[in-house]
Parts: C-alpha cells; sequence; structure tokens
C-alpha cells in the first residue's frame, strides 16, 4: 500500500537527518531512488534544483513533490507529515528536558560526532548526483566539453562568492538552453 | 491583542498570530534553515518580543541538535514555549504549509512539461548547476572540519566516507557509527575533566 510506504520511508527521512542544510539528502536518495524505487536518479536531481528554486527545507519539498506523484493529495498530506512528526516529538522532548533541567551536553556529545559523518554522507550524494548530471545521465549531451566547462564554471563563481546557489542554478539551466538553440541553428 | 496584557500567566501571542508568522516566513524565504532561522530570531525576538535573545539561542541549538529541518524545529519549540503542544502544532502547520501547496503544485506541472525539449534542456542545466552548489557546500563543510584540527573529527569524517562511498554500506549504520563516535567521545572528554 502506497500511502503506508509513504509514511516508513519519509518517516524514516524526517527522524535520521540530522544537522540540517542538505543533512536529509542521502536518506532521501536512499529511500526514494534506492529502495522504493519512486524516481529516477534524474527525476530526483530534478526535484533537488526545484527544491533549491522554491521556499522551504528540502526534506518538506520532496516529501511534497514525491507525495504528490505518487498518491495525489493524500499523498502529498501523508508524505509530509511523515516527514515532521519524528522530529516534533523529538523536539518536544528535548524542550521539555531543557526546560527541566537546562543540559543539553550528551545531545552536543552526540552532534559533535555526527556532523563530520553527515558531511561525509552528504559528499557520496553528492558525487552521486555529479557523475549522474555529467556522465551517466540519459541526455545526449552528457559526458561533452560543454557540460564540463559548465560546471567547472558554475564551481568556480560559487567559490569566488560572486553568484548565489539560486543563481548558479538558473544560469547554467539558461546557459544549456541557448547552448542548444545555437548548435540546432549552426550545425 | 498587542501584547499589552502581559503577566506570568499570560504570554502576548495568540494562536492566529503564531500560525500566520511561521506561515509568513516559510512562504516567502528561500534557501533553507540557515537562511530561515536568522528570520525567525529576529522576528520573535526582535519584533515581537516574545522570547529573549538568551532562551532563542538556546532554542536554535535544541533545533540543531534534533533531527530534522531546523526550521522545522525552530518553529515547533517557538510554538511550544509561547502556547504548549497546540502552539507547537500550530507553528509546525504554518511552517509546512507552503511547501506543501508549491510543491505540489510544481510535481503537476513537472509531469506536464518535463517532455518538452526546452526544458529538457534547461532541467539538464541545472542540475549541473546544482551539482555544483551541492558539491561546493560539501567542501565548504569539510573544509570548516578540517580547519578546526580536530585530529578525532576528520578520522570520523574520512572513515564515513570510506565506509558510504567505497563500501556502500547503509547510510543507517554510518548514522550509527557517528553518534556512537560522538558519544564514546563525549563519555573520554567527560572522563578527562573538561570537554
Amino acid at each position: 500500500m502506497i500511502y503506508l510506504e509513504l509514511f516508513i520511508s519519509f518517516f524514516q527521512v524526517g527522524i535520521l537527518s540530522f544537522g540540517g542544510g542538505y543533512a536529509a539528502l542521502p536518506l532521501i536518495q536512499r529511500q526514494v531512488v534506492d529502495v522504493r524505487g519512486w524516481v529516477t536518479m534524474t527525476q530526483f536531481s530534478d526535484i533537488i534544483t526545484i527544491s533549491q528554486m522554491t521556499p522551504g527545507p528540502i526534506a518538506l519539498n520532496m516529501a511534497s513533490f514525491v507525495g504528490t506523484q505518487m498518491g495525489g493529495i493524500a499523498g502529498t498530506v501523508i508524505a509530509t507529515v511523515s516527514v515532521v512528526t519524528g522530529p516534533l516529538v523529538l523536539a518536544l522532548m528535548f524542550a521539555i528536558i531543557y526546560y527541566r533541567y537546562r543540559e543539553l551536553s550528551v545531545m552536543k556529545g552526540i552532534l559533535w560526532g555526527l556532523k563530520p559523518t553527515v558531511v561525509s554522507l552528504i559528499a557520496t550524494a553528492g558525487i552521486g548526483i555529479f557523475t549522474q548530471a555529467l556522465f551517466t545521465g540519459e541526455s545526449p549531451s552528457s559526458g561533452s566539453i560543454g557540460t564540463l566547462l559548465l560546471f567547472a564554471a558554475g564551481g568556480l563563481l560559487l567559490v569566488r562568492g560572486k553568484l548565489t546557489p539560486v543563481k548558479t542554478i538558473l544560469f547554467s539551466g539558461l546557459f544549456m538552453v541557448l547552448w542548444n538553440l545555437v548548435q540546432r541553428l549552426y550545425v | 491583542m498587542n501584547g499589552t496584557r502581559e503577566s506570568e500567566t499570560d504570554t502576548p501571542a495568540t494562536f492566529l498570530q503564531l500560525f500566520l508568522s511561521t506561515f509568513r516566513l516559510s512562504l516567502f524565504t528561500l534557501g533553507g534553515g540557515y537562511v530561515i532561522v536568522p528570520l525567525m530570531r529576529n522576528l520573535f525576538v526582535k519584533e515581537y518580543g516574545w522570547i529573549d535573545e538568551e532562551e532563542m539561542l538556546d532554542i536554535i541549538a535544541i533545533s540543531q541538535s534534533s533531527p530534522g529541518p531546523i526550521a522545522v524545529n525552530t518553529s515547533i519549540l517557538v510554538g511550544y514555549r509561547m502556547r504548549g503542544v497546540r502552539g507547537a502544532l500550530l507553528t509546525l502547520l504554518g511552517t509546512i504549509l507552503p511547501a506543501m501547496i508549491i510543491l505540489s503544485l510544481l510535481s503537476l506541472v513537472y509531469e506536464w512539461v518535463k517532455d518538452n525539449s526546452i526544458i529538457q534542456y534547461l532541467l539538464e542545466g541545472m542540475r549541473i548547476g546544482v551539482s555544483a552548489v551541492i558539491l561546493h557546500a560539501v567542501y565548504v563543510m569539510a573544509r570548516t572540519i578540517i580547519q578546526k584540527k580536530n585530529m578525532i573529527s576528520v578520522t570520523i569524517m574520512a572513515v564515513a566516507f570510506i565506509l558510504s562511498y567505497f563500501l556502500q554500506v547503509n547510510i543507517l549504520f554510518v548514522i550509527a557509527f557517528g553518534i556512537i563516535s560522538g558519544l564514546i567521545h563525549y563519555l573520554f572528554c567527560d572522563k578527562r575533566g573538561k570537554a
């Protein structure tokens, strides 16, 4: 049953993503691409892209998007609620402990070990998305010099702090459209 | 209800205010937790004066220690602090509704336009842009950890990378590895007297 599967998958995403930001990325990939096969790696990258251009945390966005695809409005609601159920219970628990004892050091200790771990998990997911986008994707221009240059340019501008992530993504998209139109006209 | 009546038992935040404050923030804020949390702090501490600066910092610390999106956790904690569990449910609802509405609409649009060739080129280019963005974020995070020159956390990062990338160990075990390393380090440091 799809609703139960959505619940189980997105519940895990919510309760296991420590550290915010991209921390949910590898967990979502495992659930929606590897375990369930709800979306392909290409679609997964597309949803991340859309998620970067819209407000809201990536885990919530992914849950709403995949939930809608798999189960309509009911799917959206179930997937989104599943993502926040674990965090709701745990955050309230921590809040109660905090207001009673003003003490969080064990949690901080655990987080100290989780931080470097999560960076490596995100790195693994990032490399997967990178190789898929540049080399093994379905599109004809995969692995071409143009795509490599586009990546290098995007990366360089980010490192130099000249472009925000949203603009980097938008410009690479628009550049690819122009590149292909020019090729169509002249080749 | 403009926060004029303030006493020990009565908080100035109404349920409607709680819902609208988080709804507005998550509807208009691009860029995830690291952008929205400072905005929440500004709103709840400076603008509304619901929570003092120090308590807000503790709330953010709890949000970061707890699993799940930081913006979601922060809104839950602020709601709870102001009006108990019902307050938490309302701020949570305010936070998740915009994402639900926007992304489910986009999900339908995506199905509809994804075979259009212009859209395909656009998405293809954007995928490359997004991988640059993610790898850049990884680079910044890894650099921060390496620059602290703590060999133990660098080792944890290296081991975790070998486990997940080269050995393709189940992510749940890699997370368990991180939790256990953190616990061992915490206990070890505690025995020595200072963390």
